[in-house]
């Protein structure tokens, strides 16, 4: 059997231990607990973005649900000096960076490009164009190799970057050259690309005839799929390729199997294209479902704790309807800060000019 | 006559191309099942085939380079690329190559390919949704620019911009994707007004203000409210980009002694600019005020919920008009 014909399971679809003979989960039951609570607050997260947007509050979701696990196994892997390059979709990638889901919806409302501080969270924003980041995400770990910052093992020290992407960024010229650069130096990069089948209407198939991870070898780098619905797989997959990254062992491609449960985003109308059946499918190996299932099997997960979690996932809602509503819309006048990093003599007339148009609109 | 929206307008033209001439592939990111994200080819590939709507890998390079193969053996290829802002990835391939394959062969090569591609701003959407990148592709020779306005320009010229045997950019104007308007369907391709000529929509005597694409509808709006204040504006929708019909232009701002350019790319090295060169010099003696420019600003779009105080509107245009009137 082809290496890339099976898929790094731990935890199946029915909650139950999956033996691996490379992977064995490392993860205690409070870091499970943990990633079952990251999980169940990013589907509140996503869910109530969508219903903001569906009440016009924000001009675009991107829906995230059915990658709830390959998106925080994987980001939860990270440590806090290591980097992240994440496109429109990863929403539990900025979550585990700490992002405060409100700052999230400040992108998808209109009031700002960049919705928090890339540097103060080392997640770099939501990326719309198409794989474009990849090559952010490798000269940044070029960066760090250059800074002594690989390698040393010291454990706060050496650093990894995350490049996430999806199926459809296969075909980008960007990501293949992200490939050749991070393989050719052989910098601390961990290509993460969920392939949840689509890539808006076009299924995966229309762009690989081979698994994804299969790629990776043609390029010198170690490529694995993992079951992108399993957070426990996800996680030590990941785990183990930014420990490759951060001890100067060059780059990873993994690739997690997962599936788009919902729309593209919120402009989409998946029941064009998406078989109803492969959707019930899919939703049977929920990636939320099934470590639940393992939790309350193992007791870990009691009804109480049940009870206070679904009490944050309702004030987290409630919190993202009243905080959505408040954030504030830019100045108009704001168009002008940050064209440059000098003054423009022509920018600032052009600021005069749109200010005035204001006080005029105002005085009418 | 039909009342069709401009997107379904363009969705009736490439049918009725593909219809006369077996040569024409359409190629592009979810163009077939879905019909495109704004549903302009709604409904091709069931009734043409995969083999002639061809949903492309996510590659808009892949795209117009294929594209460029399939012209090279004698196919006439219409790619769609989905919004403004993702066509850079294709950039090298539609400036570096497909512009001058002409020039370099020395005519021996033909590429008649049209790029379609929603663009301009005003529909709320995140970033790189917006753009307005025409002044690139205006500014390459070898390239042919266009843009409607109007269902039955939309209707027309993208057969027109199919038959062309030079490749043309074809710029639809995605928040007017909607609106709709007549369509002489019965008409033939010979009757219909040349996709290279500007055209007069409003005749009038103290102004004459240029826009295109988005914003040829806040042109017109201008004019209803300047004529409200006995302000007789002649609104020109220049459709054409490269090349531009100065004959029309001149004509009407040699009467008007006035010109008013709109556009929503930024001002710097834009269209307006260009028009402005031509204008001045070739109306000089008749021009009662400088060329006036209303235009986005020089900045990246911005954040959607302030994009209506960057897009150009009828406010504007009225405040150039006037500055015009006074000087």
């Amino acid at each position: 059997m082809d290496q890339f014909d099976s898929v790094v399971q731990l935890l199946d679809s029915n909650g139950s231990v999956v033996a691996n003979s490379q992977f064995t989960s490392t993860l205690s039951q409070s870091e499970l607990l943990g990633f079952y609570r990251d999980m169940v607050l990013v589907r509140t997260l996503d869910e109530q973005a969508t219903a903001l947007q569906r009440q016009g509050e924000l001009g675009l979701w991107a829906p995230l649900l059915g990658q709830e696990a390959a998106q925080i196994g994987s980001a939860r892997a990270m440590q806090k000096q290591d980097f992240a390059f994440s496109t429109y979709r990863e929403h539990g990638v900025a979550w585990c960076r700490g992002v405060d889901p409100v700052d999230m919806l400040r992108f998808w409302r209109g009031t700002m490009h960049q919705g928090w501080d890339a540097n103060h969270y080392r997640d770099y924003g939501y990326q719309i164009i198409i794989g474009a980041h990849a090559l952010h995400a490798t000269g940044y770990a070029m960066g760090a190799q250059l800074a002594g910052r690989v390698g040393s093992g010291e454990a706060e020290k050496d650093q990894a970057v995350m490049a996430y992407f999806g199926d459809g960024a296969m075909s980008e010229g960007d990501v293949n050259e992200a490939f050749v650069f991070a393989a050719s130096y052989q910098a601390p990069v961990v290509f993460f690309c969920q392939n949840n089948q689509w890539a808006i209407s076009e299924p995966t198939r229309r762009q690989s005839r081979t698994p994804l991870a299969q790629r990776a070898v043609g390029f010198g780098i170690p490529g694995i799929r993992v079951d992108g619905n399993d957070v426990i797989a996800c996680y030590e997959v990941t785990e183990h390729a930014l420990h490759r990254a951060r001890s100067g062992q060059g780059p990873t491609l993994i690739e997690a199997v997962t599936y788009r449960m919902g729309a593209h985003t919120t402009s989409d109308d998946p029941t064009k294209y998406q078989l109803f059946s492969d959707v019930e499918l899919w939703r049977e190996r929920d990636p939320i479902k099934r470590l639940k299932i393992y939790l309350q099997t193992k007791g870990i997960l009691s009804a109480e704790l049940e009870t206070q979690l679904a009490g944050e996932a309702s004030a987290l809602a409630q919190r993202m309807r009243d905080e959505c509503r408040e954030l504030p819309d830019p100045k108009p006048s704001s168009m002008f800060d940050h064209v440059y990093a000098d003054t423009d003599i022509n920018l600032e007339k052009q600021r005069a000019e749109v200010e005035a148009i204001l006080i005029q609109s105002m005085e009418n | 006559m039909a009342q069709l929206s401009i997107v379904h307008a363009i969705n009736q033209g490439l049918r009725r191309a593909m219809d006369s001439d077996s040569k024409i592939l359409l190629m592009g990111e979810d163009i077939g099942k879905l019909g495109g994200v704004f549903r302009v080819t709604d409904g091709l590939q069931k009734d043409f085939g995969e083999e002639r709507v061809i949903d492309s890998p996510l590659a808009e390079s892949g795209i117009v380079g294929t594209a460029i193969g399939l012209a090279l053996y004698g196919y006439r290829p219409v790619v769609e690329i989905q919004f403004d802002g993702f066509v850079f990835p294709a950039f090298d391939q539609i400036v570096v190559q497909l512009a001058r394959m002409r020039y370099r062969s020395a005519g021996a090569l033909t590429l008649p390919i049209t790029i379609r591609m929603p663009y301009g701003g005003g529909i709320g959407s995140v970033e790189h949704h917006s753009e307005s990148p025409e002044a690139y592709f205006a500014a390459t020779p070898g390239l042919r620019v266009i843009t409607c306005a109007d269902s039955n320009d939309a209707y027309w010229m993208i057969q027109q911009a199919i038959a062309s045997d030079d490749p043309v950019i074809f710029l639809e104007p995605k928040r007017r994707y909607w609106q709709k308007g007549e369509v002489n369907i019965e008409a033939n391709m010979s009757d219909a007004l040349n996709m290279y000529s500007a055209k007069v929509l409003t005749q009038g005597s103290d102004c004459t203000v240029i826009g295109y694409g988005p914003t040829v509808a806040t042109c017109l709006q201008a004019a209803r409210f300047a004529a409200d204040d006995g302000v007789k504006l002649e609104v020109i929708d220049l459709r054409s980009l490269s090349p531009i019909d100065m004959s029309t232009l001149v004509e009407s701002v040699n009467k008007t002694g006035r010109a008013v350019l709109v556009h929503e790319a930024p001002g710097t090295g834009g269209i307006g600019g260009e028009l402005a060169a031509r204008l001045s010099q070739a109306c000089f003696y008749k021009l009662e005020a400088p060329v006036m420019r209303v235009t986005g600003y020089d900045v990246p779009y911005p954040p959607s919920r302030i994009e209506d105080d960057y897009l150009p509107d009828a406010e504007r245009i009225l405040d150039a008009v006037e500055k015009s009137m006074n000087y």
